[in-house]
């Protein structure tokens, strides 16, 4: 992992060219994945799987808050979205009915179909996507601050609604024995996928465009970048990836309720990409491992101690400490300030 | 199908929870007209002034209006504590990183709270002249009701008065029109920040008073809804406006309850749903808000 990402920020390396680097450093991180599954209790291997879903979460968001100066809120919800649809597409049909789950209509294969796992995991992505479209093209045209209530409430509607359309999301009960699809090369592959997407963007003329409009708006504006295009774009692929990254999470535990999204679940992606350094490809990386290790270490002591909230009580002051003194994130490189 | 009594009651309980809102927006719509901030902790101290209220009068026996004044300090402090701590230091900074402050803040203060109070819901209290039962001619409320219109009403006049006369107001009112050009006239930002926080803080730990007693029971988690809401009633209003603020308040606690009252039992789960449905429209809409004027984008 970590080569992969030094490889990705090498720019003018001489010699072997960037991208046979890059290869090269996923094949040695696969072979690292794959040792891992040998080596390791199926616990550590869950938990690497994991940092591997988060990757693709925080990833995705750092595309949106990071390099484009909004503030979407409302990832878990998207994700809420890639979950619930890739786990109603691909749930067994011969389970379906003692799940209290209704068969899939005609128009997506019909009562005897149900759908295999990487296009259940797209068809997730691209709902979420057009959801963020629906919101996007209004409220970004206000103020980016509008952007960050409007996502939050966003993914307030989706929770309630995942809550309360009992007869498609069984409710709060939520749905549980989904297929667990997701294993450690799926995890890492989509997060493999996401990071050189996210890298692809930010290295075009497209994140140049994104990068302007964060620094500058009317400074943008001036040299022809149409703000909305850039923003509705940069939140839409965020929310794709977001919406796979559910999907993932959904057929790695085999279990979602519609709790499970809540703001807790957005706060922690937030914190994931501000803590590693918004704005950069290795800082929601690192982030999302820190955080999850953090996560696994301190369960058992909150569990042991009852203090329940301990661990987001140092997420809290993990990000306070970090936005009074280092604001550019661990690994972020400071910016000129505006 | 629904009586006049009905309807009469419903908007009652609305105008009820739509003084609690328009308290809260009050408070976070002088926090961003100064900030251009959304103040995410703001929920929170809902949260601290109602457990506030709860350790002095449930718990140490402090009289009612020993326990309110002790509320209003506490908040004043907190206030005092968000503007040192967390808000000097990262003011001047992108707007961004103020938000993500104050979203940590946010979370930081109630972890605290269910670490020291645990997860479970307290039952909440008032003194009993509170909870007194009234029929009046159509609606039935209790005392407590009447408190909560009648002193947030009183608040809202008292501070509108503050904004119109005094020194302090005025510099509110420069500050948030152009922080620029309030500097220029020699008029202290600092100054004019801390005391935003003070009295905004201030006011929502008293509104934690009047939420607990209304609801009957508080929770580690009960600020996080109301103060998004509180926002929520603000871009109804108008961002910007503080009469704007409060009318938004009135408005969203009656649409709220209108929407559990009016709808098919089946939708009440759709509560919170209903709200940033409407929020969604009213941004799609009239994103200037009811009363306010339209804000420039940056």
């Amino acid at each position: 992992m970590a080569s992969t990402t030094k490889n990705i920020n090498n720019e003018d390396r001489p010699g072997i060219p960037r991208g046979v680097l890059a290869l090269i450093g996923i094949a040695v991180l696969f072979a690292l994945l794959w040792g891992s599954t040998k080596v390791f209790s199926r616990y550590i291997v869950f938990i690497v799987s994991l940092i591997g879903v988060y990757v693709v979460a925080a990833e995705s968001l750092n595309l949106t808050n990071g390099y484009s100066g909004l503030f979407s809120l409302g990832h878990a919800g998207f994700m809420a979205v890639g979950a619930y649809t890739s786990a109603l597409l691909t749930f067994p049909v011969e389970m379906r009915e003692v799940f209290a789950l209704s068969p899939l209509p005609n128009w997506l294969g019909g009562p005897q179909f149900h759908w295999p796992f990487f296009p259940a995991l797209i068809a997730g992505g691209l709902f979420a996507m057009a959801l963020a479209f629906i919101v996007g093209v209004p409220v970004l045209r206000l103020r980016g601050h509008y952007l960050s209530v409007a996502s939050l409430g966003l993914m307030v509607l989706i929770t309630s609604l995942a809550m309360n359309l009992r007869n498609v999301t069984r409710g709060s009960i939520g749905i549980n024995s989904i297929p667990k699809y997701t294993n450690i090369y799926w995890a890492w592959g989509w997060a493999v996928v996401t990071v050189y997407v996210v890298w692809r963007v930010v290295n075009s003329s497209f994140g140049r465009a994104m990068m302007a409009i964060r620094e500058d708006v009317s400074a943008a504006q001036v040299q022809g970048i149409n703000p909305l295009k850039y923003r509705l774009l940069s939140f839409a692929i965020g929310a794709f990836f977001a919406g796979v990254a559910g999907g993932l999470y959904g057929h790695l535990s085999g279990a979602i309720r519609p709790y499970g999204f809540s703001f807790d679940l957005t706060f922690q992606i937030v914190i994931m990409v501000v803590l590693g350094g918004m704005g950069t490809i290795q800082g929601p990386i690192a982030g999302a491992a820190t955080l999850i290790v953090l996560r696994y270490i301190l369960k058992p002591v909150e569990e042991g101690l009852k203090v329940y909230g301990l661990v987001e009580l140092i997420y809290a002051t993990l990000l306070i400490v970090v936005m009074i003194y280092k604001p550019e994130g661990i690994l972020g490189r400071r910016v000129l300030r505006k | 199908m629904f009586t006049t009594q009905y309807i009469l009651q419903q908007v009652f309980n609305g105008v009820v929870f739509g003084a609690m809102y328009a308290l809260l927006a009050l408070g976070m719509t002088i926090i961003y007209g100064i900030l251009r901030l959304i103040h995410f902790a703001h929920g929170a101290l809902i949260t601290v002034g109602a457990f506030c209220f709860y350790v002095c009068f449930a718990l140490l026996g402090i009289p009612f209006a020993g326990a309110i004044v002790i509320v209003i300090g506490f908040g004043a402090l907190m206030g005092v504590i968000l503007d040192v701590i967390a808000y000097k230091k990262v003011v001047g900074g992108p707007e961004v990183s103020m938000l993500i402050t104050s979203l940590g803040f946010y979370i930081f203060i109630e972890n605290l709270i269910k670490l020291i109070a645990s997860p479970q819901p307290y039952a909440f209290h008032p003194p009993a002249f509170f909870e007194k039962l009234y029929k009046k001619g159509l609606v039935t409320f209790r005392t407590i009701d009447l408190f909560i219109v009648a002193s947030s009403i009183a608040i809202m006049l008292v501070f509108n008065l503050f904004v119109k006369k005094t020194r302090m107001g005025k510099a509110m009112r420069a500050v948030s029109e152009s922080g620029e050009a309030a500097r220029i006239v020699g008029i202290n930002i600092g100054r004019v920040i801390s005391f935003s926080f003070i009295v905004a803080s201030a006011i929502a730990a008293v509104t934690g008073f009047m939420w607990g007693a209304k609801y009957g029971q508080i929770s580690y988690s009960m600020g996080f809804m109301s103060g998004v809401k509180a926002f929520v009633a603000i871009v109804i209003g108008g961002v910007g406006s503080i009469p704007g603020a409060m009318f938004g308040g009135f408005i969203l606690g009656i649409l709220e309850m209108f929407s559990v009252a009016f709808l098919p039992p089946g939708y009440a789960g759709y509560r919170d749903g209903i709200v940033f449905f409407i929020l969604i429209i009213i941004l799609i809409v009239r994103p200037s808000g009811l009363l306010g004027q339209k804000e420039a984008e940056s």
